[in-house]
């Protein structure tokens, strides 16, 4: 095995992520009086591009503008509120401690350390946690509508993964209303002149010049124009690459061509196959069903989960007595319960259909019941709190939850892994940071409900705006390349080739065919279960699918349109190199941790095995070099202030 | 079960567009609207045809990137859902279903069935936020917001920007979605500092790029988020007094601009501004 995996990648040399030295406790606040300052006379010197306007997007750029530099925003989207930041339902996480149940700043950072099964940057997690703080109170005062007690005061809820109340919610749309705020700023300096908005256009390559990222390379998804956008900086806050698996809980046009043709200019990708699989998603009905909706987390608060004792039991639900089911999370994990985090609960989900007793027509799903919430709190409150949830559940059903237990399953939901950055969320390329889940580094290997909004805000309005400051301030003068510079004529000629080739090839397969065989491929192998050989397997059959792609796909249409099509195709060619990696990592991980289940790893009762002595780092893979080998960097994990332990959710 | 589905297809801008007609069979009823169009490009496609654009996204009915005239109605036939979420089972085996582009003049169609709605974000951009500078919060709890306001502001809020309102409406107007915004904002109190500069500076961008609402209603049942028509209302009122405010009264203090209560201290005034302090009219 270790034979083949040298045949496939070379090791490189360890990196660090450059956090300064100290206890981590007042790491932030003392690295603030390091950070080098621009003079605001000398803001509007510099201009920084911004791609993708979700969370992390919009607040970069409206913060950045606010503050006095140029600014230009990118999305595919026709309007920057569509980014997927908005269909996030269940909550953000603070440690305010609102409730007098013993959270504290140090207790989030502790749990989300902890969550990550201990392979997070332990900085980054600790200045995550205090910064949430101002999450709230910056939210609150752009107007978003956060659940209210009767006193007026903020409500909050608690999630899986913790035993604190410290999720603050709007309805089951907090991610919208989050991400409403957040485009409603970028648009005020839209509105003001201060911030140049592109929508409907597509980032297809990173601008690199003289060993910095200095702009990109884009395609008007409306008339198919290629041209270059050169800057000081670059901020990537373009999502993760969940859609890999084809169907997923993400919106179809998220994807991972921005940061992946970074990857191939030099960024460093970390942790790829870290992939989180949410254990309520709805589970596959039917070949057209577009994707694993989401049924939020927060459920779980009020819902038991349970499958009936005995494999193909065919009885109704609500036929079934209490003594003939089993309530597997109770169960097994006591203490934790229903709110077991996301990568036990949807492992145990696995093990129960794999044991047969998949519920539902295709008996691919599992119970998660609400009978018993209603009977205590009453079918209002139930409305109060879930109602938009349960009604989509309706919807897409046809079942009623208030009378029926919902059917749900584990769907590719949230990608820890994402472009390796520094304390500075910059990437390995001096200028290219990178926000929110486009990034690597406060989840780990599995990230707790509601700390992706929280990581997306926190980067978005009150890292980046600090660190980018801190790149340009020595910069000043710096001239941004011009369109005839040798590496930027580069970069579009490449963009416009591979543009001109996918449409020329003109085989017979639809781009769709080969994402769905891809998603096969990876949910069969690198799902949420992994073994060394079917990796192997899975990497073998990904090539081949590649190579087949590239001499076989069909695009229709022509590039100086909007093509739909085209821009599919293009994303797909990412996903059959990135699935690739996700693959190799997974098997150079020879470990398990997390959301990371290899199944050669695990204790006698089934739980995830780390290896501490060899694992205690975070990958990340730097592009192929001349062999044709990625090459695996690691970066040692310290862990000073929670010291390394076994996860018990028992 | 099998559908004719008879689709606008437009190549460009420029294009004039025609309808045309396709055979879809094997549809299982839970498909959604969106997905009997993926079904069809996938068909289309399979013969080397070009698949229909139409824009969308979560296909959870909260992006607002779907829009489609279904038989003449703004995402389908089931009122108050989008299209991703509207299903198969609402038409009957055989039927014929006609799509179109949202059809208003402030939407220019780009393709097939999308349209440009950048009309709505010029909306938002004059004045559909609260200014508040990134580090200037103060700590959230010293803002308690009563309960039933802060639901009333949610659903408002709860608006996905998918312009279904102004599709559905015989003049293209966008009051509804203008009104949900403004709604939203006058009724917290993070909301009320900006509150008639705020309405006044929308409004009248709404009014260069839209029609003019004549309350025919037919918003309300087109809404995704079920917003009602009470923001119109509530965005008139708003309006009104924003404009006359803006022609004279210069004593306006700070305490002022927390609500209403200086339009008390005038003698007489127009009807709307009878009872300035009730707001309920604005909840639901």
């Amino acid at each position: 095995m270790s034979a083949d995996l040298d045949r496939r990648r070379a090791i490189g040399d360890e990196i660090h992520g450059a956090a300064p030295t100290g206890g981590v406790h007042t790491m932030w606040d003392d690295h603030l009086l390091d950070l080098k300052l621009v003079n605001p006379a000398n803001r509007r010197r510099f201009k920084v591009i911004v791609v993708g306007t979700g969370l992390a997007g919009a607040g970069t750029a409206a913060t950045l503008s606010e503050l006095g530099y140029q600014v230009e925003a990118f999305t595919l989207h026709d309007a920057p509120r569509r980014a997927h930041s908005v269909a996030a339902q269940g909550g953000v996480n603070a440690a305010k401690a609102y409730k007098a149940d013993g959270d504290s700043v140090d207790r989030l950072f502790r749990d989300t350390v902890k969550g990550g099964d201990f392979r997070s940057r332990e900085a980054d997690v600790h200045r995550l946690s205090e910064l949430s703080v101002r999450v709230i109170d910056h939210m609150t005062a752009l107007g978003v509508p956060f659940a209210r007690e009767y006193g007026g005061q903020i409500a909050t809820r608690s999630f899986g993964g913790v035993q604190v109340s410290r999720t603050f919610y709007a309805r089951g749309q907090t991610g919208q209303q989050l991400q409403l705020a957040g485009s409603q700023q970028l648009l005020k300096e839209v509105g003001a002149g201060r911030i140049v908005l592109h929508t409907r256009v597509e980032m297809l390559d990173l601008i690199v010049a003289d060993g910095r990222a200095a702009g990109i390379v884009t395609r008007d998804m409306v008339t198919g124009e290629i041209r270059p956008h050169t800057a000081h900086a670059v901020v990537l806050a373009t999502g993760g690459y969940g859609n890999v698996y084809f169907k997923s809980t993400l919106a179809k046009s998220s994807n991972v061509t921005a940061t992946w043709r970074a990857h191939k200019r030099g960024a460093l990708f970390g942790n790829p196959c870290f992939v989180q699989f949410h254990p309520t998603s709805l589970p596959v009905s039917n070949e057209w069903q577009s994707k694993t909706t989401l049924m939020s987390e927060s459920l779980r608060n009020d819902g038991r989960v349970w499958v009936p004792k005995t494999a193909g039991d065919d009885r109704p639900p609500n036929e079934i007595p209490e003594e003939d089911r089993d309530y597997y999370l109770e169960r097994m994990y006591p203490s934790f319960g229903n709110l077991a985090p996301r990568d036990i609960s949807s492992r145990a989900a696995k093990a129960q259909l794999d044991a047969g007793k998949g519920v539902g027509p295709l008996r691919n799903g599992v119970y998660l019941d609400f009978a018993d919430a209603i009977e205590r709190l009453g079918r209002k409150t139930m409305e109060e709190r879930y109602g938009n949830l349960l009604d989509l559940y309706t919807d897409a059903t046809g079942e009623d939850p208030y009378t029926a237990p919902m059917r749900i399953a584990p769907g590719p939901h949230f990608v820890m892994g994402g472009l390796w950055t520094d304390y500075h969320q910059m990437s390995s390329i001096p200028g290219l940071f990178v926000g929110g889940e486009a990034s690597f580094n406060y989840h780990g290997a599995n990230r707790l409900g509601a700390n992706s909004l929280l990581s997306a805000s926190v980067d978005g309005w009150f890292v980046i705006p600090w660190t980018v400051a801190d790149y340009l301030a020595p910069r000043l003068g710096a001239e941004v390349p011009r369109d005839d510079h040798p590496d930027v004529v580069a970069a579009v000629r490449e963009t416009e080739e591979r543009v001109s080739r996918l449409l020329s090839i003109q085989g017979t397969r639809a781009p769709d065919e080969y994402h769905r065989e891809l998603g096969r491929l990876l949910t069969d192998h690198v799902g949420v279960e992994r073994h060394a050989d079917g990796l192997v397997e899975g990497m073998n059959a990904i090539r081949a699918l590649r190579e087949d792609f590239w001499s076989n796909v069909r695009v229709v249409g022509h590039g100086e349109q909007l093509n739909q099509e085209l821009e599919r195709a293009g994303r797909i060619a990412d996903y059959l190199e990135l699935g690739e990696l996700m693959a190799l990592d997974a098997l150079d991980r020879d470990e398990s941790a997390g959301a990371h289940f290899r199944s050669e790893h695990q204790t006698a009762d089934g739980e995830a095995l780390r290896d501490d002595d060899h694992w205690t780092s975070a990958s990340a893979w730097a592009p192929p070099g001349d062999d044709g080998r990625p090459i695996r960097r690691s970066e040692p994990l310290t862990f000073d202030a929670v010291p390394l332990a076994t996860r018990s959710y028992k | 079960m099998r559908l004719s589905l008879v689709i606008w297809r437009q190549a460009d801008a420029n294009d004039t567009g025609r309808f045309e007609r396709y055979e879809l069979t094997d549809i299982s009823p839970e498909v959604s609207i969106l997905e009997l169009l993926d079904m069809l490009n996938a068909q289309l496609v399979g013969e080397g045809r070009e698949p229909v654009a139409f824009d969308h996204d979560c296909r959870e009915g909260i992006c607002g990137s779907c829009g489609v005239m279904v038989d003449g109605q703004p995402h389908g036939p089931v009122d108050n859902t989008p299209a991703c979420l509207q299903r198969a089972r609402s038409f009957a085996d055989g039927d014929v279903v006609t799509m179109e582009p949202f059809r208003a003049g402030a939407f220019p169609v780009i393709r097939d069935l999308v349209v440009d709605r950048s009309a709505l974000d010029r909306i938002i951009a004059s004045g559909g936020y609260i200014s508040t500078a990134t580090n200037a919060a103060p700590e959230a709890l010293t803002m308690a917001v009563n309960k039933t306001e802060a639901d009333a502001a949610m659903n408002h809020a709860a608006c996905i920007g998918c312009g279904a309102c102004v599709a559905a409406c015989p003049n293209a107007a966008a009051q509804l979605f203008t009104g949900a915004k403004v709604a939203h904002l006058a009724q917290l109190p993070q909301g009320q500092v900006e509150r008639y500069e705020r309405v006044r500076a929308m409004v009248q961008t709404m009014e260069e790029n839209f029609g003019s609402c004549t309350n025919y209603g037919e918003c309300v049942p087109a809404c995704p988020a079920d917003i009602q028509l009470d923001v119109i209302a509530l965005l008139n009122r708003d309006y009104g007094r924003s404009v006359f405010r803006a022609s004279g009264d210069e004593e306006v203090t700070d305490g002022d601009r927390r609500g209403i209560p200086w339009l008390s201290r005038l003698r007489s005034g127009p009807w709307w501004q009878s009872d300035p302090d009730d707001r309920s009219d604005a909840t639901r």
